[in-house]
């Protein structure tokens, strides 16, 4: 690109008819959307991390077998499903239906498995510790508060993220979608394994009991 | 394809390489976090460590598997910037008070 033409696209960028950013506006808009979520997040980390240090009573229910392991492996999962669905988008970008198709159906797998894992989870501490989000047997009822708020709220967002995905794939492959809706789904995917990785260690790591 | 089209672009960033050595590092950042919880650190160096890892980690998601490091400075300084500077009003109210609980010698 010559000198003039740069001066041209830095002098007009703003006056309409551009993309300032050189994104998609959809792809802005989701953006904006995840800096808006990361703050919803963010208060509820930082809540609970006030509530966690200011508490020296706080229950440690995590053993390392079965609790830790398992959310261990979730995260595991979702990392993974993060790689998918980066691969997915690339080879969206490449053209290749097929592949793409393929990738997100991974992504979705291994979504599936973190809410049924997670869900189990919750299952066994509902009914066999008896923690439910207003009480628990170690008498503080902000640990249930806490866990199940954040948790919760990061549950549902896999669970829209893998039905965002679903239609995404069908839509992808039947040419309804472009490239850049599989890398705006990918951007609100990536988001949700990014609000575990502070969710796992601050919630879960935070609260091991090694006796056990 | 326009002028319009071409500034958006389609930019096919990052080889599988690339991305298996992130998810790589990340699985790593992980084992160390889970390590840690073995050794009975007091809550406030806990959580000021697993934070910081945490932040690593995130960074790594946003820069490579969001592309953000692959887009123009313009976004970055739009999104990240505010965000961060909300975050750090929450934190001025959370430090002093809990940390003065920790301060009475309860821990």
């Amino acid at each position: 690109m010559s000198h003039t033409e740069t001066e041209g696209i830095i002098e007009s960028s703003w006056s309409g008819g551009r993309a300032p950013f050189a994104i998609n506006s959809n792809k802005l808009g989701m953006w904006l959307f995840i800096v808006s979520d990361s703050l919803t997040f963010s208060a509820l980390l930082v809540a609970y991390a006030y509530v966690r240090l200011a508490n020296p009573d706080w229950p440690r229910p995590f053993e390392i077998w079965p609790a830790i392991a398992k959310s261990t492996l979730m995260t595991l999962i979702l990392l993974s499903s993060s790689l998918t669905m980066v691969l997915g988008v690339g080879a969206a970008h490449r053209g290749d239906r097929k592949k793409t198709v393929k990738y997100l159906i991974w992504t979705m797998i291994f979504g599936l498995a973190f809410v049924v894992i997670h869900a189990t989870e919750w299952y066994t501490l509902m009914t066999q510790e008896h923690v439910t989000p207003w009480s628990n047997p170690w008498g503080v009822p902000l640990f249930g508060g806490t866990f199940f708020g954040l948790t919760g709220l990061h549950m549902l967002h896999v669970t829209i993220g893998v039905v965002y995905l679903a239609v995404v794939a069908w839509g992808f492959k039947r040419d309804k979608y472009d490239a850049t809706d599989v890398e705006v789904s990918g951007l609100y995917w990536h988001f949700v394994d990014l609000v575990w990785m502070f969710i796992f260690p601050l919630v879960y790591l935070m609260s091991v009991n090694l006796k056990g | 394809m326009s002028a319009h089209d071409a500034a958006i672009g389609t930019h096919e960033v990052g080889s599988t390489k690339l991305f298996a050595t992130v998810w790589f590092w990340l699985l790593l950042l992980t084992g160390i976090e889970v390590f840690l919880a073995y050794l009975r650190l007091a809550p406030p160096l806990m959580l000021t460590i697993l934070v910081g890892l945490s932040l690593i980690k995130a960074a790594l998601i946003v820069s490579y598997f969001m592309h953000l490091r692959f887009e123009r400075l313009g976004l970055f300084l739009l999104l990240i910037p505010a965000m961060v500077f909300c975050i750090c009003m929450m934190l001025i109210m959370f430090f002093p008070d809990s940390l003065r609980v920790v301060g009475l010698g309860a821990h």
